[in-house]
């Protein structure tokens, strides 16, 4: 509790919304995946996580919401350490990060509108799930998110195993955006997605992430894609941070270290 | 497969395999000899069984119409024993089902026994099932209903069960990245992605009941049976043969209306 206070008084900086500190993970003993990550995240638009396949990044993002428990280290998160939380303290922090899949991670067989709407499963109480009652101000909500994720209203009703790539990835982030979350975590959202709609929902999360106020951290291996539309980048590989800052002080010699090599350059 | 010498010869096997194959040959011919001794066929009643087979159809034949009102009774009956007992069946099938699907139960203790109910559901006929309950609750449709029940709860477990582990991980991690309960992740991501596979094993597991109910009755557990079994205590073929052709058209009407329905839903 201490360490956080202190952060978000720091004259100047901007509030912090999550701290990792000394984040460790070991899916075997002894071969650490994630090197005691010390990372701090405002409030401000866009972070992308670069590197390598392999290197952790999938896995760091997974233990802010717990998806994968951390082997030691500390999450802070709206003023509580939530590394070891469990039951219905992890759900009530849960709903308060939405989550964005590579691969979208819908459900099939529910329409558009049941799939936004799951991003209230979090709040609204069984019943009312199981009967579709959903509150009118939800409904309103989900209908306005599905409008600024550029859908509209007709796709309210179409089965979501009837979408495009893209289309899909506009009902996850919607799905996402509808937890009223205070971050967003966002695991390779343009990887499984052709060039052009990898830039269209890019542009979207950069722009709902200024319009909302809410701060995305993303996981993205196109290096061009975080340049343009993060205004911070983590550089990651084995496990370590090797290069924290703006984009355009990324140099080739930092890509060289965060990938390897240079004739891919 | 080996070639000699002159690479043009060919044969498929080698002299050996030759010989084991023979030996399949000598011990299939040695094996039906041997138990056709055994079962001591009375040749003279095979002869005329062909004799006798006509003479049983023509004592079915003309059908007793004066019996239908017993037949029509007993095989409402046969369609509720089916139908409670697979309401029944599917009512304690599915918490079991949950319990045994690895991606849902972590604890191996409760999946090892709901498999463990399962396999003994399964590995004991209907008819067995309801000789017990007939001993419990003596004659009557309620032993019908719970032997069809008690038998069809490892069937529907199981593959409900298995229906579950299939469906995808992905939808199920985003509803608990939402902060979804248990239950609520059951209902919408559960739920959705394997509501066809539960229809067609409830649909399936019905047809299969309504036919095994037709038999329960042989063994005082209600149904048609207990017509067809008081018709051939009798020696009354003609209301065999009406019941006979009973059951041929439900099963024929069944198997219509479920293979409609299933092609529907999925």
């Amino acid at each position: 509790m201490m360490a956080m206070d202190e952060a978000v008084r720091q004259p100047g900086a901007a509030p912090v919304v999550l701290r990792l500190d000394r984040l460790r993970k070991e899916y075997r003993p002894g071969l650490p995946v994630l090197k005691d990550i010390t990372l701090d995240f405002d409030k401000s638009g866009v972070t992308a996580i670069i590197g390598p396949s392999g290197t952790g990044k999938s896995t760091l993002i997974r233990c802010v919401n717990r998806l994968v428990d951390p082997t030691s280290g500390s999450i802070w998160f709206e003023g509580a350490d939530i590394a070891q939380v469990r039951g219905s303290a992890l759900r009530a922090v849960r709903r308060r990060i939405g989550m964005v899949f590579q691969e979208y991670n819908l459900v099939e067989r529910l329409t558009v509108m049941e799939n936004i709407l799951t991003g209230r499963l979090g709040y609204v109480p069984l019943w009312r799930a199981y009967l579709r009652r959903f509150a009118e101000q939800d409904i309103a909500r989900a209908f306005e998110l599905l409008e600024s994720v550029g859908l509209g209203a007709d796709f309210a009703n179409r089965r979501a195993d009837k979408l495009s790539g893209g289309q899909r990835q506009r009902v996850g982030i919607a799905r996402a955006i509808m937890q009223s979350p205070a971050l967003v975590l966002a695991d390779e959202p343009t990887s499984s997605l052709d060039p052009k709609t990898s830039v269209e929902i890019m542009e979207l999360l950069a722009d709902i992430s200024a319009k909302q106020s809410i701060p995305v951290i993303v996981n993205i291996h196109n290096v061009e894609l975080a340049k343009r539309y993060a205004r911070r980048i983590v550089g990651m590989t084995g496990g370590n941070v090797v290069y924290d800052g703006k984009p355009d002080g990324l140099t080739a010699q930092h890509l060289s270290e965060i990938y390897g090599g240079e004739e891919w350059q | 497969m080996t070639t000699r010498g002159d690479p043009k010869i060919w044969l498929r096997f080698t002299p050996a395999e030759r010989i084991g194959r023979s030996m399949v040959y000598i011990i299939a011919a040695i094996a039906v000899v041997w138990s056709a001794r055994t079962i001591e066929i009375i040749p003279e009643f095979l002869y005329d069984a062909p004799q006798q087979t006509a003479d049983l159809f023509q004592r079915m034949w003309p059908f007793d119409i004066k019996y239908w009102p017993f037949v029509w009774k007993t095989l409402v009956e046969t369609f509720h024993i089916a139908t409670l007992g697979t309401i029944l069946a599917i009512m304690m099938a599915l918490p079991l089902a949950f319990l045994a699907a690895r991606n849902f139960t972590s604890n191996a203790m409760l999946r090892w026994t709901a498999q463990f109910i399962f396999v003994s559901s399964r590995s004991v006929n209907s008819l067995i099932w309801a000789l017990l309950f007939v001993a419990i609750f003596g004659p009557g449709a309620v032993a019908g209903v719970l032997s069809i029940a008690v038998r069809s709860i490892g069937f529907v477990g199981k593959l409900f069960g298995e229906a579950l582990e299939e469906a995808q991980a992905g939808p199920i991690e985003a509803l608990t990245a939402t902060g979804a309960s248990k239950p609520a992740i059951l209902i919408k991501g559960y739920w959705p992605q394997t509501e066809p596979a539960f229809w067609s094993i409830a649909l399936l597991r019905w047809d299969i009941n309504i036919r095994e109910s037709a038999v329960l009755g042989l063994v005082g557990a209600g149904g048609i049976g207990v017509a067809l079994d008081a018709a051939l205590n009798n020696l009354y073929w003609d209301q065999v043969g009406l019941i006979l052709a009973t059951i041929l058209a439900v099963v024929v009407i069944t198997e219509i209306v479920t293979s409609s329905i299933r092609s529907r839903i999925i």
